[in-house]
């Protein structure tokens, strides 16, 4: 990816953008290290839910009156601006769906379904959420396909010397990779992958959850032939989300949810379906976040993702090292420069759930579980891990806190 | 009194560090396994009848998890022992909660009762004791076999 000159970002600063941090946990400041779950949201986006409500808002596409118009204007415009984030060729091959999760759940289903069969392959990999995971696997199931899954080495990072004897089960049809690991922040080489893919004959489909907040997103680059991401993980509202594809793939496509809006005539004999994007934005769409949506990546772009990522990066090195003295401690995942800014770990005879609640005395927030990818915590030998992550409003003493807390863990528990 | 102390009592760290029947039974009369996929906790039950086929003669649980879900499964082997499996197959979840006695969230709450879940699946399925209409069918958000 190219390298462009940015402004190093003022976390400290940018922080001030977001009322949640006024909040104190236990009558301590907050120390958010959870972002790779969700994100908080900045005034900016706020203030553009409340306005449009107040001043713009009406179901769109359907009326003729002004306020439907202006509401449209806005839906669309927000698509214009996801689309674009992405460097979508069309923004009419970018959907608007409740998150990431239905994005891939759609291409599974209205794809899947009729272009898998015996003898054909799904690929995924051993680091998949669940959410590239278990669509794949029931669809697989339920027309008969055979399921494999790219493991991983002892990094965390996607064995590609496994490939050949991937391709040998035989037509493989599809494979479906997370650009970012949401558990151990492995950046996975997705054009690589794709660039295999198309040789198989096979699409491409990319989780890119965890990656478009924090990473710059360019389909026409991965050569990918879906990508789905989510709002709320990069300061949007909840319940919208994105899919990105290909326009010759979505047209050829059943359609995914029916009913309103996504039909051009209905009879009682038959009905046809809308052109896109409609054909698969059936009913009233969560439109006040679409725009919200739109907001976010106003706000992130102007923010600029290189100086978000570079501002993770460094972030990272330092937890790293910070963390490498707490007694106990276990890191997984792959070194400092190939990584995204998530740090997965153990401490030695404490369980993650036990970690996580004595860091939240001290008002500060990290992940314990599974993080919705079983698979690999069976790869790595755990039940569960912590996960701190960070974003553009991390600053370094929330890190410091984050030391502090493991350390009184393990002396208060520890073996 | 700390939140941690609130928390992580004296005797549940202790059950915790030393937990009371911890290990396995071979030739068990009774035996269940129990997750709780929320957070990767997972117990073991074993069961020895006494002579009665009745009586709880010994409790064992292994398995790994937090503080709380060992603590409270470690004092549940001791609260069971000795009496019958029909009384302890509708042991009310308080008679443990109020044995524990410390405050706990929706979600820890199924740390500290996975245990106990487990222990009455077993004995459902060595004598056929009822489960708790709370479990009937689904067994909620942990997994019992």
């Amino acid at each position: 990816m190219a390298v462009t000159a940015h402004t190093k970002l003022d976390a400290a600063k940018l922080r001030a953008d977001f009322p949640i941090f006024e909040q104190e946990i236990r009558g301590k400041p907050l120390a958010y290290l959870d972002s790779a779950v969700s994100s908080h949201k900045p005034r900016q986006v706020l203030d553009k839910l409340r306005t449009f409500y107040e001043t713009s808002y009406a179901n769109v596409h359907r009326g003729v009156y002004t306020l439907s118009e202006i509401a449209t204007a806005e839906y669309e415009g927000a698509r214009e601006k996801v689309a674009q984030f992405v460097n979508a060729p069309d923004a009419r091959e970018l959907i608007f769906t409740h998150g990431a999760t239905e994005s891939l759940n759609l291409v599974a289903y209205a794809w899947g379904l009729d272009n898998l069969g015996p003898g054909d392959v799904v690929v995924v990999t051993e680091l998949e959420h669940h959410s590239n995971f278990v669509p794949w696997q029931y669809i697989a199931k339920r027309n008969g396909a055979t399921f494999a899954a790219i493991p991983l080495d002892e990094h965390g990072e996607l064995r590609f010397d496994t490939l050949d004897e991937i391709a040998l089960l035989g037509n493989v049809k599809v494979v479906a990779n997370n650009l970012v690991s949401n558990a151990l922040g492995t950046i996975n080489p997705v054009e690589r992958l794709a660039a295999w893919a198309h040789d198989q004959g096979a699409i491409m489909v990319v989780d890119a959850a965890q990656a478009a907040p924090h990473h710059p997103i360019d389909v026409q680059q991965l050569d990918c032939d879906f990508l789905a991401f989510s709002s709320h993980k990069m300061c949007g509202p909840t319940s919208v989300g994105a899919l990105w594809g290909r326009a010759s793939l979505l047209e050829a496509m059943a359609p995914f949810n029916l009913g309103g809006h996504m039909i051009r005539s209905v009879t009682l004999e038959e009905t046809t379906w809308g052109q896109l994007p409609y054909k698969f934005e059936a009913g009233t769409q969560p439109i006040a976040e679409a725009v919200g949506f739109g907001a976010a990546v106003d706000y992130v772009t102007d923010v600029g993702i290189g100086a978000i990522e570079e501002h993770e990066r460094e972030l990272l090195v330092y937890a790293l090292d910070r963390l490498a003295d707490v007694p106990g401690f276990v890191g997984y995942g792959p070194p400092a420069d190939r990584r995204a800014g998530i740090v997965s770990f153990n401490i030695d005879g404490i369980h993650p759930h036990d970690v996580a609640q004595v860091i939240d005395m001290d008002g500060v927030a990290i992940r314990a579980g599974h993080h919705c990818c079983q698979p690999l915590m069976s790869k790595l030998g755990v039940a569960a891990t912590n996960r701190a992550s960070f974003y553009l409003y991390t600053i370094p003493e929330e890190i410091d806190r984050l030391v502090a807390g493991l350390h009184k863990a393990h002396k208060l528990l520890g073996p | 009194m700390s939140e941690f102390d609130q928390l992580y009592r004296e005797v549940i760290l202790d059950h915790y560090k030393n937990p009371r029947g911890h290990g396995e039974l071979e030739g068990a009369d009774a035996h269940a396994e129990g997750q709780n996929p929320l957070c990767g906790d997972e117990v073991s039950i074993f069961v020895a009848f006494g002579d009665d086929g009745d009586t709880i003669d010994e409790v064992k649980f292994s398995g790994r998890g937090c503080a709380i879900s060992q603590a409270a499964t470690s004092m549940l082997t001791e609260m069971v022992q000795g009496r019958s499996a029909t009384e302890v197959a509708s042991l009310p979840r308080d008679e443990l909660l109020d044995e524990i006695g410390i405050p706990l969230s929706p979600v820890r709450l199924k740390c500290a009762l996975l245990g106990l879940s487990t222990l009455k699946l077993a004995l459902h399925k060595a004598k056929g004791t009822p489960l708790p209409e709370e479990w009937a069918g689904a067994s909620g958000d942990l997994d019992l076999k």
